[in-house]
C-alpha cells in the first residue's frame, strides 16, 4: 500500500463480505421455499426474502466497487485521496442506510414501509431491484456523488491513467443511470422501458467498465506486464462492451410492448455481448502467461483468472443462450433467466470484487500476501463457491428447460404451479449446491483469520 | 495484440463507439416513444388502473410474480391473468389467501378493500391489452 488513505477501502470490503454472507443466507431460505412452500411463512414471505437477497447483492457489490475505487484511484493517481474523512463518513452513511433498509423489509409490511417513507409523494418502490424506499434511493445518490467528488478531485490533481479514468467513467455512469430509478410513469411500458436504463445499462454497460478497470489494476500488479499493453486491452474490452451492450438493451424490449424492430436490434447486438467477456478471459490468461514476476499472492491471481472465465460463461454463454428473440420467446421469465442471473452476477461482479479484496486486503494489513495456509484455505473457498455456482446454474437450467417444455411447448400445457411441482427435484439439487456455496463462503471468511508464517515481505 | 494497433487507436474506438451507440440508442428510443401510442394501450390507463398500479407496486407483487416475464419466477405470470382467470376469480383469490395448505407456496393476505381490488383488476386488465408481440406463448404464461 503506497498511500495511507487507501486504507479507507478496508471497512468497505469488510462490510461487503458481511453483506455477502447475508445474501447467501437469504438465498438459501428462498431456495428452500421453492420446494417447501410454507417455510418461514408468514414471518418471511418469499417476496421479502427475495428483496433482501437481491438488494444485499447490489449493496455489497456497490461497497466492493467503492472500496476498490478508494484503493486503486489514489495509487493510480499517485497521491493521497482528496478526503479520507469524507470517504469514511460515506461508508457509515451507506452502511446505516443499507442496514435500515433491509430491516425495514424484514420488520415492516412493504405497503406500510412505502407509506412512511414518502412513496405517495414520489412513487419509486415495488419495481424489481429498485424496491428501496425513497430515502434510501436519495441516500445512494448522496453517497455516490460524495464519492465521485472525492475521487474526481483526486484524479484531477494527480496522474491520469487509463485505469483511473475508466474506473471514474464507470462510476459516473453508475450514478447517472441510477437517476432513472426516480422515473416511474404510470404507463407500464414506459416504466419498464426506462427501468432497464438502470438495470441493463448498469450490469451490461457501465459496470463492465468498473470490472475492467479493477481487473486491469490487479493484473498489472500481480503480473508486472507493461502498463501500455494492459491499458490497450482495457480500452478494447470496454469499447466492445459498450458497442454491443448499449443497443443490446434491446434484448429486454421484445415482449414489453416496445416496437418489434427491437427483436432485430436486440438479437444482433446482444449476440455480440459475449465478445468483451471472452476478451476478458483471454486478457487475464494472456497477462498471467506473460508475467514478469511471481507474485506471492497466488490466491489473487486465481481470482483474477476465475473471474475472466466465469464472467464469460455466466454473462457471455448463458446470456447468449436465451438472447435471440425466437428463443427468448419461450425462455423469457423462466428459470433460464434465473440460471443466467446467478452465474453472471457471481462470475463477473462478485468474483471481480473478491479479486480486488484478495489482492488488497493483505497489503492493507501490512504484508504482500497472506501465509501459505491462509491462501490454501482461500483457494479452497474459491473452488467450492465456483463449482457450487456452476451446479446451481446447471440445475436451474435443467429446471428451466423442463419448465418451458411443460408449460409453454407441450401439446397440453400445464399450469405454472403444476409445472413447478414437476421440476422440484432440480430445485432440491440447487439447494444442496447452495449449501456447498455457503460452506465455501464460510471458508473464505475464515481465511482472513488464519495467521501462519507470512510470505515474502515485498510486493 | 499487435503493436501496430496502438493504445490511442483503442481509446478512440472506445470513445467513438460509446458516443455513437449511445446516440443510436437515444434515436431508437425517440422512435419507440413515438410508436408506443399504437401499442401500449394508454387509452385504457384509467384513474382506477393507475391506482391499481400503485397497489401492485406497494404490495411488491413483482417479488414473487412476473409481469411480461419480468420479476421473480416463484409464482405465475400476471400479464395475462385477466384473460386466464377473469376479474371475479382474481378478486376471490386475493380474499382467500393464504391457502395454508401444508408445504405449498403461500401468498400473503393483503387486506385490500373492494375498491382496491377493483383497481387492481383494472390495472391487470389494462396490462393484458398491451401489445406484447404475442407473448406469452400460451395462456398459462
Amino acid at each position: 500500500m503506497k498511500y495511507k488513505s487507501q486504507a479507507v477501502a478496508k471497512p468497505y470490503f469488510i462490510a461487503a463480505i458481511g453483506l455477502f454472507l447475508g445474501q447467501i443466507v437469504f438465498g438459501l431460505i428462498m431456495g428452500l421455499q421453492y420446494v417447501v412452500g410454507d417455510f418461514l411463512f408468514p414471518a418471511i414471505p418469499f417476496n421479502v426474502a427475495r428483496m433482501v437477497h437481491t438488494n444485499l447483492l447490489i449493496v455489497w457489490l456497490l461497497f466492493g466497487f467503492m472500496g476498490a475505487a478508494y484503493y486503486l484511484i489514489p495509487e493510480e493517481s499517485e497521491r493521497e485521496l482528496h478526503s479520507p474523512k469524507l470517504a469514511l463518513a460515506m461508508f457509515w452513511i451507506f452502511l446505516v442506510a443499507g442496514a435500515a433498509t433491509i430491516l425495514g423489509y424484514l420488520l415492516v409490511p412493504y405497503a406500510s414501509l412505502a407509506k412512511w417513507t414518502g412513496n405517495d409523494l414520489l412513487a419509486t418502490m415495488g419495481r424489481e431491484f429498485l424496491e428501496q424506499p425513497l430515502p434510501t434511493k436519495i441516500g445512494i445518490v448522496v453517497v455516490a456523488l460524495a464519492m465521485l467528488y472525492n475521487l474526481s478531485m483526486t484524479v484531477l490533481r494527480g496522474r491520469k491513467t487509463t485505469i483511473n479514468l475508466v474506473m471514474l467513467i464507470g462510476l459516473w455512469g453508475l450514478a447517472i443511470f441510477f437517476l432513472f430509478s426516480f422515473y416511474n410513469p404510470g404507463n407500464l411500458v414506459k416504466d419498464k422501458y426506462y427501468w432497464w436504463w438502470v438495470v441493463h445499462l448498469w450490469v451490461e454497460g457501465v459496470w463492465e467498465l468498473i470490472m475492467g478497470a479493477m481487473l486491469a489494476f490487479v493484473l498489472i500488479k500481480v503480473t508486472g506486464v507493461d502498463r501500455e499493453v494492459i491499458e490497450k486491452w482495457l480500452y478494447v474490452i470496454i469499447a466492445m462492451a459498450l458497442i454491443s451492450g448499449l443497443i443490446g438493451t434491446g434484448h429486454h424490449y421484445y415482449w414489453i410492448g416496445a416496437p418489434e424492430y427491437w427483436q432485430w436490434w436486440g438479437s444482433v447486438f446482444s449476440a455480440l455481448e459475449p465478445i468483451p467477456f471472452f476478451m476478458m478471459t483471454v486478457f487475464a490468461f494472456n497477462m498471467v502467461n506473460r508475467r514478469r514476476r511471481e507474485h506471492p499472492n497466488k490466491a489473487a491471481v486465481l481470482w483474477a483468472l476465475g473471474t475472466g472465465v466465469m464472467a464469460f460463461l455466466g454473462a457471455g454463454v448463458w446470456g447468449f443462450l436465451h438472447t435471440l428473440a425466437p428463443v427468448n420467446f419461450y425462455t423469457h421469465g423462466s428459470q433460464i433467466t434465473a440460471a443466467h442471473g446467478h452465474m453472471a452476477f457471481y462470475g463477473a461482479y462478485a468474483m471481480v470484487v473478491m479479486t480486488m479484496i484478495s489482492y488488497t486486503m493483505p497489503l492493507m494489513r501490512g504484508r504482500a500476501a497472506n501465509s501459505r495456509i491462509s491462501q490454501v484455505v482461500e483457494m479452497w473457498s474459491f473452488w467450492l463457491m465456483t463449482v457450487a455456482m456452476v451446479f446451481i446454474t446447471l440445475f436451474l437450467t435443467a429446471a428451466g428447460i423442463l419448465q418451458i417444455w411443460l408449460q409453454r411447448i407441450a401439446a397440453e400445457p400445464m399450469s405454472f404451479m403444476a409445472a413447478q411441482e414437476q421440476v422440484s427435484l432440480f430445485y432440491w439439487m440447487r439447494e444442496v449446491s447452495g449449501l456447498i456455496f455457503l460452506v465455501g463462503l464460510v471458508l473464505y471468511i475464515a481465511s482472513f483469520f488464519i495467521k501462519g508464517k507470512s510470505e515474502a515481505a515485498t510486493a | 495484440m499487435s503493436s501496430a494497433f496502438t493504445k490511442s487507436a483503442a481509446r478512440n474506438i472506445f470513445y467513438g463507439g460509446a458516443v455513437f451507440f449511445f446516440l443510436l440508442l437515444l434515436g431508437l428510443t425517440f422512435d419507440t416513444m413515438n410508436t408506443l401510442p399504437k401499442r401500449d394501450n394508454r387509452e385504457n390507463l384509467s384513474e382506477s388502473a393507475l391506482r391499481g398500479k400503485h397497489i401492485w407496486e406497494t404490495r411488491n407483487c413483482i417479488g414473487c410474480h412476473t409481469m411480461m416475464g419480468e420479476g421473480a419466477y416463484f409464482a405465475p405470470e400476471l400479464v395475462n391473468v385477466y384473460t386466464r382467470r377473469g376479474p371475479d376469480f382474481i378478486k376471490t383469490w386475493m380474499k382467500i389467501q393464504p391457502s395454508g395448505a401444508p408445504g405449498r407456496r403461500q401468498m400473503p393476505q393483503f387486506h385490500l378493500d373492494e375498491q382496491q381490488l377493483d383497481d387492481l383488476v383494472s390495472f391487470l386488465k389494462y396490462a393484458s391489452e398491451i401489445n406484447t408481440s404475442k407473448w406469452p406463448p400460451n395462456i398459462e404464461g
